[in-house]
């Protein structure tokens, strides 16, 4: 995803500058996508390039203390537009992801003669013990204040618990195939 | 004594000869007051039969196991069915509460079989019930909560009048994922007030409330897992004003 409709919601509900956008956007995705300034610069030049923000003349004026030379923007009505219409719309993949890990496990069973019981179990671990620390944290938020903090770990847990189902599947095929490769050598043997 | 529970060389094995099937091989394991443990392992993989061993369902072949400073091979019948009553709660995926009792009524009787005075079983259940948070529906009966709220009740009676020890085979199988999570809340808050619990699971996302996962494969603990680090990523307010004074 790139960060033009990230930018669009947050100038959506008010006109602001280059890097306040990039803290609002860093906390309002929990923290968890910390943005370069120069890409937040960029994104911005080519959203006023194609009509869907501008500068806000009207907040360009430096207060107490700002710096002069910051520039704001607004968002235009054909900015709201296709804002609406990303919302609107479900995200949808481009493509099977190129995960290290599915690859890692892949390439270790056909090399054959790899421990791949031993590699599910080391990343096991690891997941689980990444899943431990999320849900730390959420076992210390506060249900009542801090729900975007919430389903954001949320989707960090569902995705580890997902990684770790598919390990379990992994082990259980690897070993139903091993169960019936030695059932026909053996009938092959009678 | 900080050990609520104690694996040494606990063993199991049925049969014998080359019919021989080891369900569990010699294992240590500790569970140290204050722990929640988490047993995650695919369907044979022994740890139903681990949880039969720390509960007294079931002896070991060989080894020892150790509940509340008690060697468990030293008690007879009465003997462990009074530490069942007094030191250790079960919770199980099914929501075996009984159907002719109420939610107080249900929680009251670990401690009315055990020879409580009835003022004394209710107080306690009363204390019990409010920690997991219940307290306005005490006088339901079963039928008439949500799994969700049963589960809850059937937490209130395992650790009823003091019982520090919860063994959970599977308590949120049958329950969907926020309930589930209420549940693990509810086992973590018991933990972390100084109680101890073993929970087997094959669910990730309830073993990672637990301090330690350990993973049985074929009868043996291949591996334990402990939180990481922290997250790489420092905790902001997403839903606080985006556009605050900078």
């Amino acid at each position: 995803m790139s960060i033009r409709y990230g930018l669009l919601a947050l100038l959506a509900e008010e006109p602001t500058h280059g890097y306040q956008l990039k803290t609002a956007f860093e906390r309002r995705t929990g923290g968890s996508w910390a943005l370069n300034i120069g890409q937040v610069y960029t994104t911005l030049q080519r959203l006023e390039r194609d009509g869907l923000v501008e500068v806000d003349a009207t907040g360009s004026a430096p207060v107490d203390g700002e710096r002069a030379d910051r520039t704001d923007y607004r968002i235009t009505a054909a900015g709201r537009e296709q804002l609406n219409a990303w919302f609107a719309s479900p995200v949808v993949p481009e493509g099977p992801a190129r995960d290290e890990l599915t690859i890692k496990v892949l390439l270790a069973v056909a090399a054959g003669d790899l421990d791949v019981d031993g590699i599910l179990q080391r990343q096991r671990t690891a997941t689980l013990a990444q899943l431990q620390a999320y849900t730390r944290r959420k076992a210390q938020a506060d249900p009542e204040r801090d729900l975007a903090w919430l389903m954001l770990l949320d989707a960090l847990i569902f995705k580890a618990e997902a990684e770790v189902r598919w390990l379990d599947a992994c082990e259980a095929r690897i070993r139903r195939h091993n169960r019936r490769d030695r059932e026909d050598r053996n009938d092959s043997n009678d | 004594m900080d050990d609520a529970l104690r694996l040494e060389g606990a063993s199991r094995a049925f049969g014998g000869g080359h019919t021989l099937v080891v369900a569990l091989h010699p294992t240590d394991l500790v569970v140290a007051a204050g722990e929640l443990v988490a047993v995650m392992g695919p369907s044979g993989s022994g740890k139903s039969t681990l949880l039969s061993l720390v509960g007294g369902l079931d002896r070991p072949t060989a080894g020892r196991v150790i509940v509340g400073g008690q060697d468990l091979g030293k008690l007879d019948a009465r003997g462990l069915a009074v530490l069942r009553r007094r030191t250790v709660g079960y919770v199980f995926q099914e929501l075996n509460l009984l159907a002719g009792l109420t939610a107080r009524e249900n929680v009251t009787l670990p401690l009315e079989l055990d020879g409580a005075k009835v003022s004394v079983a209710r107080h306690a259940a009363d204390v019990a019930l409010a920690a997991v948070e219940m307290t306005h529906l005490a006088d339901r009966f079963p039928d008439d909560l949500s799994g969700g709220e049963q589960q809850r009740v059937a937490i209130a009676r395992s650790m009823v009048g003091g019982r520090r020890i919860v063994l959970a085979d599977e308590p949120t199988g049958a329950l969907d994922s926020m309930n589930g999570e209420m549940v693990m809340r509810l086992l973590r808050r018991h933990c972390d007030d100084g109680g101890a619990a073993l929970l087997v699971t094959h669910d990730a996302a309830h073993a990672a409330w637990a301090d330690r996962v350990v993973f049985l494969r074929d009868g043996r603990i291949v591996d334990v897992s402990a939180p990481a680090p922290s997250p790489e990523f420092t905790r902001h307010d997403p839903l606080a004003p985006a556009l605050d004074a900078a």
